[in-house]
């Protein structure tokens, strides 16, 4: 008897659930779907889904007449799961436009979603730049940053203030290599010679032994071709053996919240490439201190980019007067992003967004005047030079001749 | 340079002392889990969980309170082995006499819910606790740079294993707690009092873990995760070593971590499976482990 209770009941909750969560058809959805719980979730995570929002409501809540609603959900860094939640909304919930939040796997597996049930996918977190060939989609938009970005900032910067041998601790997965690759790619074309690399299995719990083996190679820079925590602890203990006195570091990808996580002390005079800070100009400073007011912390890059994202979709929305995805991504390939994430972004035939992107120098602490103050700009580069030409690896864009 | 297969002995010897530093770790880690499994018969599933609240008392003990780190090497410990014996008070003492893993559940349950919360509250990207002066800089050891803090952890971990071999193999109160696993009730009739030897086990195996985590929080990030990962490589060392053996736990610590150490130099890949494909081996031939007896 109980348990035929607790049937019903439980049957109740799910229709009732069920109901609240399928959408009128009059109303204009957006999702989320990022690494809420798990490593990356400070990058995006639950303030990215807070910063959509922020862009709903300033773009007035509604478009074309429809309220505008936003869900987001925890991928849990496992892509089936972010594909089966991309899945289910398009067919429940009405979906009209997703963001993808960290995890270049996961975004991989929400992208061949994204060309089914054409919906189109704001790629925000990932870095692998093979969503822009080999794994690209007609509806698919690699908005903030990606790995042949990162190695030209950066490793250009390095090679030609004169670091010409390079040693990398590789991630031993898909996002490390390719970081690997474009950066080695980047260190030989300017002149400069890849020595070595270890690769290293992800979340290792000690970084040293493979730091004695990069500084053996005799290498003038230590190549950092690892994220997050990983990112964060080879470094630290990088300067406790003493590498770093004879190693240049170079992160390949860090945000400021790993900046943070290490202080100035540990992570001074290292080069990064971002592409965005919040202290570049007066727009940058608003939307920092609009989110250092909300969460006692400076956003990243992605979080400003899930912002930009946002306007940008429903501004071409508004322009093409349909949610129609087609109609939409055809405007969204013609269209100027001009806001507080970039001043001359426009989105190529591959889908990659291309903006300009900041190749910074962490300050010392003698440098830095107040808090978050981490960055000094060295090179601000145009967004062809930094993202690079055309391959022709995605089929919707042919390399040029 | 003299070599020997190939590799600098240079080299060797570098890996060799990373190793040591590693093993130091995995030593007292596992030794905990060997004094609860062995005195207790309960698999302790949030071991890490206890070793990241170690660190996370060394870094709030600093924030909050600027209680420095040798305060906190002692305080932490000891305020989490307490938190481990109202645990064993309110929760585990419930599941003895019932088949090992519904404790393994128990407490793989409770690991899960303390990770979640820490992540909740602290983030996920994790905080820098400063290597304390006394201990900054380090020596040239003429085939590598020690930092002083790392040696550090190995004479901690040596003067730990050993005291806690000790205490448990040597005194009457190890004898004490040894006869209280083989026989309860025989014990109570001579007036002991069994549960509260019990909770005391508990906390102190678990202050162990604390202990650890304490030392490790100048080395790497303090966050909610640092523990997870670990306590499975522990987990295979006291496999290897033999459940519940003391001796085991710590030799078999130090030399996974030296083999670990090696493994990281011929083939870095491999260096998070070499313990399991170990520990596979050693179940295969020798299922009790290394010091284990049937």
């Amino acid at each position: 008897m109980k348990l035929r209770m607790l049937t019903v009941v439980t049957a109740a909750a799910l229709a009732a659930a069920a109901g609240g969560a399928a959408r009128a058809a009059d109303e204009v959805v957006i999702g989320d779907i990022d690494d809420m719980s798990g490593v990356y979730a400070d990058v995006m995570g639950a303030a990215g889904v807070e910063v959509v929002k922020w862009a709903v409501a300033d773009f007035g809540g509604s478009v074309l007449g429809r309220k505008i609603a936003v869900l987001s959900a925890d991928h849990q860094n496992k892509p089936d799961i972010g594909a089966a939640k991309f899945r289910e909304w398009a067919d429940q919930n009405g979906l009209n436009m997703l963001l993808g939040g960290s995890n270049t796997g996961v975004n991989i597996a929400m992208a061949k979603v994204a060309a089914v049930k054409h919906v189109p996918l704001f790629n925000i977190g990932p870095g692998g730049a093979s969503l822009t060939n080999e794994d690209c989609t007609a509806y698919s938009v690699h908005y903030t940053y990606d790995t042949v970005a990162l190695a030209n900032g950066t490793a250009t910067a390095i090679v030609n203030a004169g670091g010409k041998t390079w040693f990398y601790l590789t991630a031993d997965y898909a996002f490390g290599t390719q970081l690997q690759a474009a950066a080695s790619r980047v260190v030989e074309a300017h002149g400069g010679r890849n020595l070595g690399a270890v690769r290293v299995p992800l979340g290792a719990a000690d970084f040293s032994s493979f730091l004695l083996q990069a500084q053996a190679s005799g290498a003038q820079v230590l190549g950092l071709s690892n994220a997050g925590t990983d990112f964060s602890n080879s470094l630290k203990a990088a300067n406790e053996f003493g590498i770093t006195r004879t190693m240049k570091p170079a992160a390949l990808l860090a945000f400021i919240t790993d900046i943070h996580s290490l202080g100035l002390p540990a992570a001074q005079g290292l080069y990064l490439t971002t592409a965005w800070y919040w202290d570049l100009n007066p727009e940058t400073r608003a939307f920092g201190k609009r989110f250092y007011a909300r969460f006692n912390r400076e956003p990243t890059m992605d979080q400003a980019g899930a912002y930009s994202a946002t306007l940008t979709y429903l501004k071409a929305v508004k322009a093409v007067g349909s949610t129609d995805p087609d109609k939409v991504m055809a405007q969204l390939k013609k269209a100027k992003i001009d806001d507080m994430f970039t001043s001359s972004g426009y989105i190529r035939a591959d889908g990659a967004m291309i903006h300009d992107m900041y190749v910074m120098q962490v300050k010392t602490p003698q440098e830095s005047k107040h808090p978050w103050d981490y960055y000094k700009v060295v090179k601000k580069m145009a967004g062809a030079e930094a993202f690079g030409p055309i391959t022709g690896l995605c089929p919707l864009a042919p390399a040029p001749k | 340079m003299t070599s020997v297969f190939g590799i600098p002995v240079a080299v060797i010897l570098g890996q060799l002392m990373l190793g040591l530093v590693n093993g130091s770790f995995y030593a007292m880690l596992s030794l905990g889990l060997a004094v609860i499994f062995g005195l207790m018969g309960v698999v302790n599933f949030a071991h890490g969980a206890f070793y990241t609240l170690g660190a996370f008392a060394a870094l709030l003990a600093l924030q909050l309170f600027g209680i420095n780190y040798w305060v906190a090497l002692i305080v932490a410990p000891l305020a989490v082995g307490a938190l481990g014996m109202i645990v064993e008070r309110l929760l585990l003492r419930r599941v003895y006499g019932l088949d090992p893993l519904y404790g393994l559940l128990l407490t793989f349950g409770l690991a899960l819910i303390c990770e979640g919360s820490l992540n909740q509250v602290f983030g996920a990207t994790g905080q820098s606790y400063p290597v304390p002066p006394a201990l900054a800089g380090g020596f040239n050891l003429g085939f590598m740079f020690l930092p002083l803090y790392r040696a550090w952890v190995i004479a901690v971990s040596v003067v730990v294993c050993f005291s806690t071999w000790y205490v448990i193999e040597r005194t009457r109160l190890g004898a004490t707690l040894r006869a209280a696993r083989e026989n309860t009730p025989l014990l109570q009739s001579f007036g002991v009092n069994v549960p509260l030897l019990m909770a005391g086990t508990f906390g102190g195996g678990v202050a162990l873990a604390a202990l650890a985590g304490v030392l490790a929080s100048p080395i790497v990030l303090v966050n909610s995760y640092m523990g997870s990962s670990l306590v499975i490589v522990v987990f295979a060392v006291v496999v290897i070593g033999g459940m519940g053996s003391i001796l085991g736990s710590i030799v078999g610590g130090l030399t996974l971590g030296v083999v670990e150490g090696f493994t990281k130099v011929l083939y870095p890949e491999a260096s998070n499976v070499v313990v399991f494909v170990i520990m596979a081996l050693v179940l295969i031939l020798r299922p009790a482990g290394l010091f284990g007896r049937d």
